[in-house]
């Protein structure tokens, strides 16, 4: 409590203390967190100088189009997955140099799983093999991550070795599994977890999703209200629980819109016509695309990991464990098996988004996922994951990947070649780490 | 209940016979035997360096020791880890404090015995409730239940520390140095709560190097020099200055039992 004894008849004990402005006072009162501000702020910057960039230089802003942003949003999927389990590893004062190979390598299982090993026993296209195959994939990250966790906890290695070791070990492993070749084309159904106009859920599906979505938010705030109530605990003012619903929604619903109105390549929906067997009127038929399966599967693994790095135990333990690993040890808590179970459930987060990454090339190749690693460590850290450990959220690491996809994607579109793109985004991450060495000592 | 004090010749609650452990070939505690009856505050004194938080820390699990038995009640028991100390009652407030500085107080009261909701999630709503009442009688000025605890004073850290080991019901607690970040108001509050506690008739090791707070609160104090115990003694038995006389110069005065640290002269 700042000291405000010196003020003269002071009416209402919420009064905004004079050193305080609107903003900090407006922040403070609906609990939104600086950082995140700052983030959307830098984002929005990234989009806009990329579009006014394209319209000045090239005559044509291609990157605030519903086509950019719903790809990019695809793009977006496979990092922003790995990257919210690396908050976990990273709060906890490690690092995992592995997991672009440990995406290829459970890639690869994945691909001679369906293509050369299940239709002999099972047959061609039975509806079981993406299931299977998902299945496995996600078992075989969790199982060679619970590997490089027990190296960790229990042989005492630094994570930076055991995982720089599974770097190469695990690219080497993937290239043995199938001598170098590249396997194509994977099981239909499996294909579809990629996104794609037939890998999206179309307009009624998303709207529904979306309106769902409003529905948890306002569920969300209202379950907290009330608890708070219960025992008498202080609560946000009610125009900021509004604010705070709207705003949700509003972003949400937002988001919905765009999906829907990016349509259908010509093409497919004359392939889809003809298929099915209705006429594609005059003007064009409008299919929109909706959500990407792989945006879904990201936003679930976001709200999955959010909800058990903040509402469950392991969670607790997870960032106890990075504050002040000893005190956590004496407060009975099993640090190492603890690790053992980050490095696993990363490791699984890899097979999931090896589901995500070869669905979408339909198929695999022996370097997918080459460099992830550090993709996946940037988003990390852009987002807020503080390599001291301690401190770290998973919308964070998110929207850090959404960042470092949007940098890519917008100089890919603006006709930046490949050596431009990598000093940009070499730069890009140590800024973004000085700015938030700046936040935090201002912070104190 | 009844009260197995010392003074009846009942079970001691803490014995700690024969312990030793080493250091790369460094003896920190050399054949240490100390005992603990219910409703007692005893002192452990001595130099930086003299084995005192080693001994203790053998109790509350954090060191293995390498000989000697730790019985409670009587019973022979094994301490392997913090959580086995924990499972007997045995609470520590460290010198360290071992807070987890990024989480808030509640989290780091219940740290490793959170509260849980029907479903198994945290009910952080329920720990914030305790940590207010236990919070409330230690340190009522405490309000900043949402922050950190790194961005608490010491003496706020201190009370979450302290509140920490109440909590639970603990049967014997450690404080290694529970005063030191406090100022002289906390201070004795944290002697009433000593006092209070010592009514409900838990055991309380203290180690301190404010001699005139040891002879305030404690019943007997135990001497450590060089990883040995140079002499057990009630306060009521001897003085201020032969209690130093133990600590510097490792010489037991006619009050006190001797222990193998003891000068011979």
């Amino acid at each position: 409590m700042s000291d405000t004894s010196h003020q003269p008849a002071k009416t209402t004990t919420t009064a905004t203390t004079p050193q305080e402005g609107m903003l900090t006072s407006f922040l403070r009162k609906t609990e939104i967190d600086q950082r995140l501000l700052g983030m959307v702020g830098a984002l929005l910057l990234i989009w806009i100088g990329f579009h006014v960039y394209g319209q000045i230089a090239n005559g044509f802003g291609a990157f605030l189009t519903p086509r950019n942003l719903w790809n990019l949003s695809v793009q977006t999927a496979s990092i922003g997955i790995m990257a919210t389990g690396m908050v976990l590893v990273i709060v906890t004062r490690h690092i995992d140099l592995s997991v672009g190979s440990i995406l290829g390598f459970s890639a690869m299982v994945m691909a001679i799983l369906q293509v050369r090993v299940l239709p002999d026993l099972i047959g061609i296209g039975h509806p079981m093999i993406w299931v299977i195959t998902v299945v496995a994939g996600i078992a075989i990250g969790a199982l060679v991550g619970a590997f490089h966790g027990y190296l960790v906890a229990y042989l005492a290695i630094p994570a930076f070795i055991v995982t720089l070791g599974g770097l190469l070990f695990w690219r080497g492993m993937s290239y043995m599994l199938a001598r170098g070749e590249t396997i194509s084309p994977l099981d239909q159904t499996f294909s579809l977890l990629g996104g794609g106009p037939f890998g999206s859920v179309g307009a009624t599906v998303s709207w529904v999703l979306g309106i769902v979505a409003c529905l948890g938010i306002a569920a969300l705030i209202i379950a907290g209200r009330s608890q708070r109530k219960r025992f008498q605990f202080p609560l946000r003012p009610l125009w900021a629980e509004w604010f705070l619903g709207l705003v949700g929604s509003a972003l949400i619903l937002g988001f919905v819109v765009l999906v829907n109105s990016y349509p259908w390549p010509v093409g497919i929906v004359r392939q889809y016509a003809e298929a099915t067997g209705i006429t594609v009127p005059e003007g064009g038929l409008f299919i929109s695309h909706g959500f990407a399966i792989p945006v879904l599967i990201l936003i679930v693994v976001g709200i999955a990991m959010t909800f058990l790095a903040t509402r469950t135990q392991f969670g607790r333990y997870v960032f106890a464990i990075g504050g002040n690993p000893e005190a956590a040890e004496l407060a009975g808590i099993n640090t190492r098996w603890v690790t053992v179970k980050i490095f696993a459930l990363m490791g699984a987060l890899c097979g999931l988004s090896a589901v995500v990454a070869s669905a979408r090339l339909n198929s695999a190749t022996n370097s997918l996922g080459t460099l992830d690693e550090l993709y996946v460590i940037a988003a990390a850290v852009i987002g807020g994951t503080s390599l001291a450990g301690g401190v770290g959220t998973i919308y964070g690491a998110i929207l850090g990947a959404v960042v470092m996809q949007s940098l890519q994607t917008g100089m890919i579109l603006i006709g930046f070649d490949a050596a431009i793109q990598q000093i940009v985004v070499g730069s890009v991450l140590v800024v973004a780490v000085w700015l938030d060495t700046l936040y935090r000592g201002r912070a104190k | 209940m009844t009260m197995h004090t010392r003074e009846a010749g009942g079970t001691p609650l803490v014995a700690l016979t024969d312990i030793s452990i080493s250091f790369g070939g460094i003896k920190a505690v050399d054949h240490a035997s100390v005992d603990l009856y219910p409703g007692e505050v005893v002192g452990l004194l001595g130099h930086n360096g003299a084995g005192k938080s080693t001994l203790i820390k053998i109790l509350s699990g954090a060191y293995k020791r390498d000989t000697g038995s730790i019985k409670i009640n009587g019973e022979e028991v094994r301490i392997e880890n913090p959580r086995d100390a924990k499972d007997y009652g045995i609470e520590t407030i460290y010198q360290t404090l071992a807070l987890a500085d990024n989480v808030d107080a509640a989290a780091n009261l219940f740290l490793g015995r959170e509260k849980l909701t029907r479903w198994g999630t945290l009910d952080d709503v329920a720990m914030e409730a305790d940590a207010r009442r236990v919070m409330g009688r230690l340190n009522p000025n405490f309000r900043r239940f949402k922050e950190p605890v790194k961005s608490l004073s010491g003496g706020q850290r201190q009370s979450v520390a302290i509140a920490r080991a109440i909590l639970f019901n603990a049967r014997i607690l450690i404080m290694d140095e529970p005063t030191a970040a406090l100022g002289p108001q906390e201070t004795a509050q944290v002697g009433d709560l000593v006092k209070q506690l010592k009514g409900d008739g838990i055991g309380i090791f203290m180690i301190d190097h404010d001699i005139h707070q040891v002879f305030d609160l404690c019943d007997r104090v135990v001497v450590m020099k060089n990883g040995q115990v140079v002499g057990t003694a009630n306060v009521k038995d001897v003085t201020k200055d032969e209690v130093l006389g133990m600590i510097i110069a490792g010489k037991c005065p006619a009050g006190a039992v001797p222990g193998p640290g003891a000068v011979k002269d």
